[in-house]
């Protein structure tokens, strides 16, 4: 068994214990990258040696017992939309090439502060715009347990770097689904937690009311331990909340006994939902009752206007957003006659399509004598999305539903219908809609055996109920697998 | 289909994006499915419907007017394509 086969809390367990070093650690991920990378494309950059580096000082401070807390050391990548200071952040786009930020996002700042040596940044759907990576400016992504299929998106780089053992988790973020569909698609674990449950400082925005940044790791309890470090009140965010994380990992092994778990019937109804994995998730909900929580069948009567309601309000805040990226200050410049043309050919030659066309129907939606019919119906419709969840949670703790309709589809398949490839994030979309912490897991294997993600969806800032549902599964259950990638 | 081609120009000169003649007829066809499908918002009653612009809690207080380190100029014109002095250098705006 290979350092690199280990979950983060069982390295962090043999670097207390002196059984194995940081920069081991490091060493074996760069190893594996080398030999794998190629087929998996998960990565855009490599850092070896900041990595090495930062691996170097954990040994040190291990050496002279002033190890940061329980992840010091473990090697960690980052969807490429986490500003590193010194280190091209792209966003997955042409129009951030040689882009390299002077300061550290938050998240990424505190995972330096925890010790954890940051190996490269991973590839992604352009401006976190995508459900497959196949909106890279650069190249799509590879999915691990099949390699002629997507890993998902947008954080698809992440979601394959995990699940190929590339990496021993990584940070991704999730607007509408963006951590939770690779996450099932790719058999690992990922986490959107609370809206303001972590700052969103120096992560490039997409959507600001709905971007949420999240771990996707191998385990549930490698999601706790790094929802830990991120769950921090920031001020340079002003949408960050101020409620102080509880211990997540203390209250993990507590079960489901005397739990009530939702059952949403409209998830189930729904026309595309793959037999395949509508099977895995029933079964997955039946064992819940045999681990002693009670299912609640419940309605959530607005989801199926969800995905309308997404994409009016995303493209919106989206064309606000990527306003900024105009040649002037940063990224490319594409030179022209004058001020006007400039942005125009810089906007042109720099965004892809889907980046464009999403652009194009938030500035729609939100221009004159359009506003009230589309984007102010569209927070309206929100309003009754979230109460459907308020409704819920006076008769449920958690909520369990397929995480995406379908397993991961060939690359290829869907990304010349742009509505065909919204349609993944259907069970996604109306958890940050809502605002409310979600959770994937693997339940399952397709008869192709391609796997199968259960979410879990938790009240407002109670991660802790969700960690606790998903970890009682993970634990009667043996679907935490790594996929049949050979050795390179 | 919903959008006109003059809307489509219309929409993308205020997004400052240049679309060649065959990328505006595609961008017709595909934005229009797109409003097509989200009609289905019509069906709702929302005239008594607060809207939801975020699901953060309330911001609480405001911090002191205060002056805090920020980024220094050599790091802000760190990546311009194009700087004179101290400024972001840019194409002539006014003729």
């Amino acid at each position: 068994m290979q350092l690199t086969d280990l979950s983060m809390v069982e390295l962090a367990r043999k670097l207390a214990a002196g059984e194995a070093s940081s920069v081991e650690a490091v060493r074996a991920s760069l190893d594996r990258i080398e030999r794998l990378d190629g087929k998996v494309k998960a990565f855009l950059l490599v850092d070896g040696r900041g990595a090495l580096a930062a691996a170097e000082a954990s040994d040190a401070r291990r050496r002279s017992g002033t190890a940061q807390g329980r992840l010091d050391g473990v090697p960690v990548a980052l969807k490429d939309l986490f500003c590193t200071e010194g280190l091209a952040t792209t966003a997955g786009s042409r129009i951030l090439e040689g882009f390299v930020p002077p300061f550290d996002a938050t998240p990424v700042r505190l995972l330096k502060q925890a010790g954890l040596p940051i190996l490269g940044k991973l590839n992604m759907d352009e401006f976190a715009m995508g459900s497959s990576t196949e909106n890279s400016a650069y190249f799509p992504s590879h999915n691990p347990w099949d390699l002629t299929r997507s890993p998902g998106g947008s954080s698809g780089g992440s979601s394959a770097a995990v699940a190929a053992r590339l990496s021993f988790a990584a940070l991704g973020t999730d607007t509408g689904g963006s951590i939770r569909q690779p996450a099932a698609l790719t058999g690992t674990v990922g986490l959107k937690p609370t809206y303001g449950r972590v700052s969103r400082y120096g992560v490039v925005a997409f959507a600001s009311s709905l971007d949420q940044v999240g771990p996707i790791a191998r385990t549930v309890a490698d999601a706790a331990a790094l929802l830990q470090v991120l769950a921090v009140h920031d001020p340079l965010d002003a949408t960050s909340s101020a409620s102080v994380a509880p211990d997540y990992l203390g209250r993990l092994d507590a079960g489901v006994a005397g739990l009530r778990l939702g059952v949403p019937r409209e998830y189930f109804e729904l026309d595309g939902l793959d037999p395949e994995v509508r099977a895995a998730v029933e079964a997955a909900t039946r064992a819940y009752q045999t681990l002693g929580a009670t299912l609640v069948p419940i309605s959530l009567p607005h989801t199926k206007y969800a995905l309308a309601t997404y994409y009016l309000l995303a493209p919106a805040e989206a064309s606000s957003n990527l306003a900024r990226y105009d040649g002037v200050r940063y990224g490319l410049r594409v030179p022209a006659g004058g001020l006007r043309e400039m942005y125009a050919q810089t906007r042109r030659r720099g965004f892809g399509p889907e980046a464009k066309r999403r652009i194009m129907l938030g500035t729609y939606a939100l221009s004159a004598g359009y506003y009230d019919a589309y984007y102010l119906k569209a927070q309206k419709v929100r309003t009754l999305i979230r109460q459907d969840f308020a409704a819920a949670w006076s008769q449920v703790d958690a909520i369990l539903s397929p995480t995406t309709p379908t397993t991961a589809f060939r690359l290829g398949e869907k990304v010349d219908d742009p509505l065909a490839m919204y349609a993944n994030d259907v069970f996604t979309l109306p958890c940050n809609l809502a605002g409310l912490p979600g959770l994937s897991l693997p339940c399952g294997f397709s008869r192709a055996g391609m796997p199968i993600g259960l979410q879990i969806l938790g009240k407002p800032l109670d991660e802790a109920t969700v960690l606790r549902v998903g970890q009682s599964f993970e634990r009667a259950h043996d679907f935490v697998r790594a996929p049949p990638l050979g050795e390179g | 289909m919903k959008l006109s081609r003059e809307e489509v120009h219309q929409v993308a000169t205020l997004a400052h994006l240049a679309l060649t003649p065959e990328e505006e007829a595609k961008m017709q066809e595909q934005l229009s499915a797109i409003l097509e499908a989200v009609e289905t918002l019509r069906e709702l009653d929302t005239s008594s419907v607060e809207p939801t612009s975020h699901a953060a809690s309330p911001v609480e207080g405001w911090r002191d007017d205060t002056v805090r380190p920020s980024l220094s100029v050599d790091q802000a014109l760190g990546n311009a394509p194009a700087h004179v002095g101290t400024s972001f250098a840019v194409p002539r705006i006014l003729e």
